[in-house]
């Protein structure tokens, strides 16, 4: 397996999760402190080891600042890029780049939100679009709702194929204690949710949850003598085209078309190569055009491609095996939680979902209203 | 507000200036012939001799759906004009609309301002 730029150069030595779900009494930064504590410890550093610091949030105007001083850190360098729920796999990207080159020598991505017990709503500093306000769309679910219709109509692609996202990512969930909705769903019950906006319903819609993530990446030659079974950075890719959804060229294609194969190029990997895909379902219908985008399948094929049970537990695609975003945890920027189950997975922790063998996942972040795209994919020493 | 003094203005302001005068206009560049909305200081070319013109108000839904809360439910599209650019609108008068449905642009007035909404152009509401 051949890759380029820097394939193999970095890996993650710790990863964390903390108040997954529900964390009454926790502030946002108290929940990321403690996945950042519990990471660090996690490979075998202190955290006065960490000269490094990557992260974004909703809630925080200078996140590198605030997580900085909350943990009393000297970083030396830093990267606060927010480009949404994507910010994550850019900053794997970053971090590395700044191993690579000298720049820090233990780098800490961390992510934490309250937004469920703090309000029970999204929590965004997203401001809005001049030539949007005046017709009220309710962002993020309006655009997504967009793009939804038009797949619909150009493809033919149908409600019930979303309930199969649906479906699939709850049966995942309820193979993963961590999840927060688990327990029977039909798909009757899926068509019969409350609408929201047409054509996608609340069973079509993320969840709202607490939650916080935290991994620490050093180089691949340090790796070796940490404790933690490393898992390696094989590549990235990034792609953004638009930021309203007013201004994405089309609406049933995203920038993934260019971030996955740039991923998959520096990485030096195929489709078949990938025992693990975990793809950001904000909206069921991100599951399917990333499918499609991804060249899982071809353009329009996504609805069908998810029929059966196809990324369900046994089906013939291991897809967002924590249950993903619709049923695991969803706290607002969710792509940290991608990389978490990619870890855990080619770990061999991940207990009853565990897939037979993963050594090589992709995980692919989508920021703002299917704008920011940023793919990376992570694998174990065995690919390197 | 005179027309010579929302040619100083910048482009969003100019933009709403005009329909606060009852006119829908959108920008062409002079030199490409490009259309551009949303308003703006320069066409994806890089083209920035962008005039006024207005729109013919004629376009085609290219993408729809409906917000249903608890406090009423409205429709939200994206209206491929056909000047060949794309922008965010209602059509207030009814509950949905086809996408492919062929509307026609009115200006309507609201406490907030003016905005452009669309009507069906024919009897095809969804």
């Amino acid at each position: 397996m051949s890759g380029k730029g820097p394939r193999g150069r970095s890996a993650i030595v710790g990863m964390a999760t903390a108040g997954m779900g529900e964390a009454p009494g926790f502030s946002a930064m108290e929940l990321l402190g403690q996945a950042a504590v519990k990471a660090v410890a996690d490979a075998g550093l202190r955290l006065q080891d960490v000269d490094g610091v990557f992260t974004a949030t909703s809630g925080h105007a200078f996140p590198t600042m605030s997580v900085t001083e909350y943990l009393g850190l000297r970083p030396r360098f830093f990267d606060g890029t927010n480009v949404g729920g994507s910010s994550f796999e850019m900053h794997l990207l970053q971090a590395t780049l700044a191993l690579d080159a000298g720049l820090c020598d233990a780098a800490l991505v961390c992510y934490g939100s309250n937004q469920r017990t703090a309000g029970g709503r999204l929590v965004s500093m997203s401001e809005p679009q001049w030539h949007e306000t005046p017709y009220k769309p309710r962002h993020p679910i309006t655009a997504y709702a967009l793009a939804a219709s038009r797949h619909m109509a150009q493809f033919g692609t149908t409600r019930e194929d979303l309930a199969d996202v649906a479906l699939a990512a709850r049966a995942w969930a309820n193979l993963n204690p961590e999840a927060f909705a688990r327990g029977p769903l039909t798909k009757d019950e899926v068509l019969a949710a409350r609408m929201i906006s047409d054509p996608l319903s609340a069973a079509d819609c993320c969840l709202v949850t607490d939650g916080a993530a935290a991994c620490v990446l050093v180089r691949a030659e340090r790796a070796r003598d940490l404790p933690s079974k490393p898992v390696y950075f094989l590549g990235a890719g990034a792609a953004n085209h638009h930021r309203s959804i007013v201004a994405m060229p089309d609406l049933t294609v995203t920038s993934a078309t260019e971030s996955g194969p740039r991923a998959m190029d520096m990485a030096g990997v195929t489709h078949a190569d990938l025992d693990l895909v975990m793809l950001y379902d904000a909206f069921t219908i991100n599951t399917i055009l990333f499918l499609e985008d991804l060249g899982f399948c071809p353009k329009g094929e996504g609805g069908r491609f998810v029929r059966d049970g196809r990324i369900a537990p046994g089906g013939g695609l291991a897809v967002n095996t924590n249950g993903g975003g619709l049923s695991c945890v969803h706290p607002g920027m969710y792509g940290l939680f991608l990389i978490a189950e990619a870890v855990t997975q080619i770990r061999g922790e991940a207990g009853e979902r565990q897939l037979d063998a993963c050594h090589i996942a992709l995980c692919h972040g989508s920021g703002g209203t299917l704008a920011s795209q940023c793919t990376a994919i992570l694998g174990a020493e065995a690919v390197l | 507000m005179t027309e010579a003094d929302i040619a100083k203005l910048g482009p969003q302001a100019a933009y709403q200036a005009y329909l606060d005068r009852g006119r829908f206009m959108i920008q062409r560049a002079a030199s490409t012939g490009e259309f551009v909305f949303w308003p703006r200081v320069s066409t994806g070319t890089g083209a920035t001799d962008l005039e006024w013109v207005e729109a013919r108000g004629t376009g085609t839904v290219y993408a729809a759906t409906v917000n249903r809360t608890r406090s009423g439910s409205w429709n939200v599209v994206l209206v491929d004009l056909d000047e060949g650019v794309r922008m965010m609108s209602t059509l207030p008068d009814v509950e949905t609309v086809k996408v492919g449905a062929r509307v026609k642009a009115r200006i309507e007035n609201t406490p907030d301002g003016a905005r452009v909404v669309f009507d069906l152009m024919t009897r095809d509401a969804a």
